[in-house]
């Protein structure tokens, strides 16, 4: 089976990837970039421990092949922040203390991320509905909802200085 | 998952050529949300995948000639759900949209996956069928043909494609003026389920007088239905909730339900009664608004 060369830009890098034409986005990013942010929880879909952005859209990475995302971007947890300071809901999640074995968190911030990108100041409802696609086994969601509201909060904050 | 060649096409015409060349074991690829579940589980081992990604002309989402809709058969279930024109002229195709699967499957998942696939629970394909949308299908030398989406379907994962034809776009005429619809299912959560019955309904008032019904129930037969009877019953009437009462019990008449997990043909017939009443009362309300 003959590799296929993936050029995209991941986490705002041109990035060139011989992968076989059979693995999935988040394979290749685990495996080949050694992004290992996202993670494989069901493998279908169902659990969003693989969230990545595509476009600045959450997806869930199991679900693609890797050559669907040529010519595309891709966001991973390792991209959120920006050089040197925790984005906002990684800050609050470790304030708050959100995580417990974190295995979710990385695509919970994700999808999190998504929906502060378009929505600064979501309400509990729309916060639970924009995570809604990933499940956590162990920390609960309601400090993660606290996290979020709270990093909208300061977010606007910051942005009205 | 097991191994396979990738082709990744730019045009319509290059996945024709593609198709017309085909083996036996091809599976075309677009959002790949239902696909790439069953190539994992061993379900489906094609040998070679075709990539609708790169297709540009399988994305359009635009408003047609007639002021009608089309929509692209690899237009997103989240893009469905969004787009301001869809949910305000043809709302009950953002409404189940906006239920197939989480945000993050709704991103990749695509319209003309979710018909193709033809899973009895289709959540989008009771609203087409209930707008009297038509596929665009395309095969061989280019050549196009158009199916009413209530003829679409012939069994449970089954449709009227043939091997060497893809779905294009679906056409969707403009309900017009005095028009509302809606769709509702039944799921136990929200998110990231299966409908248990799902009902889509559209109805058009002429000067008070409902004009022009249609029903259509999805999970109680091999195939999306259309609930005629139900429709007729309704069609020269002024609607009442009496009227609308009636026309759920004769829904639940056309229904053909099955016992499985998810639910008993009884319970099934119990939701086709409680969701045809409900969505015609709201597309009822949306119509006279």
């Amino acid at each position: 089976m003959p590799k296929h060369i993936l050029s995209f830009t991941v986490n705002d890098e041109p990035v060139e990837v011989l992968v076989q034409p059979y693995v999935t986005l988040l394979d290749a990013l685990r495996e080949d970039l050694d992004l290992t942010g996202p993670k494989e929880g069901c493998g279908t879909g169902d659990c969003g421990a693989c969230t990545v952005h595509l476009d600045g859209q959450p997806v869930a990475s199991c679900l693609m092949l890797a050559m669907q995302a040529r010519g595309r971007s891709v966001r991973t947890i390792e991209g959120l922040a920006a050089a040197g300071t925790l984005h906002p809901l990684q800050d609050a999640f470790v304030r708050l203390g959100v995580p417990q074995c974190g295995f979710c968190i990385p695509g919970v911030l994700m999808a999190a991320a998504a929906l502060l990108a378009e929505n600064k100041r979501p309400t509990e409802e729309e916060i639970r509905y924009g995570i809604a696609g990933n499940l956590c086994r162990c920390t609960g969601y309601t400090k993660m909802i606290a996290a979020i509201s709270e990093a909208a909060a300061i977010s606007q904050e910051g942005a009205a200085r | 998952m097991r191994r396979f060649d990738l082709a990744t096409p730019q045009t319509l015409g290059e996945c024709l050529k593609l198709l017309a060349a085909r083996g036996g074991d091809t599976k075309v690829l677009a959002g790949g949300t239902d696909l790439l579940p069953q190539m994992k589980n061993g379900l489906l081992k094609p040998a070679r995948v075709i990539d609708l990604s790169g297709v540009a002309e399988l994305r359009v989402l635009a408003a047609d000639d007639g002021q009608g809709l089309r929509i692209g058969a690899a237009v997103t279930a989240r893009q469905l759900e969004r787009d301001p024109h869809v949910r305000a002229a043809f709302t009950s195709i953002a409404e189940s949209g906006a239920l197939v699967g989480s945000i993050q499957v709704r991103n990749l998942a695509t319209v003309g996956g979710n018909i193709c696939n033809a899973a009895p629970s289709a959540d989008m394909a009771p609203p087409l069928v209930a707008l009297d949308a038509e596929a665009v299908i395309a095969g061989l030398r280019g050549r196009r043909r158009r199916v009413p989406m209530a003829s679409f379907f012939t069994g449970v994962r089954r449709t009227v494609l043939k091997p060497n034809e893809l779905l294009v776009e679906f056409v969707v005429p403009s309900p017009g003026p005095g028009s509302g619809g809606h769709y509702l299912r039944h799921t136990p959560r929200r998110e990231l389920d299966i409908a248990v019955v799902g009902v889509a309904a559209q109805v058009t008032l002429t000067d008070g007088v409902c004009s022009k019904a249609r029903i259509a129930l999805a999970a109680v037969a091999p195939i999306p239905l259309r609930a005629t009877a139900a429709e007729q019953s309704l069609e020269g009437q002024r609607l009442t909730p009496s009227l609308i009462e009636q026309a759920a019990a004769l829904a639940v008449e056309a229904a053909r339900p099955i016992s499985d997990q998810r639910g008993s043909a009884e319970f099934r017939r119990h939701l086709v009664r409680v969701l045809t009443r409900r969505t015609l009362t709201l597309a009822l309300a949306r119509a006279s608004a």
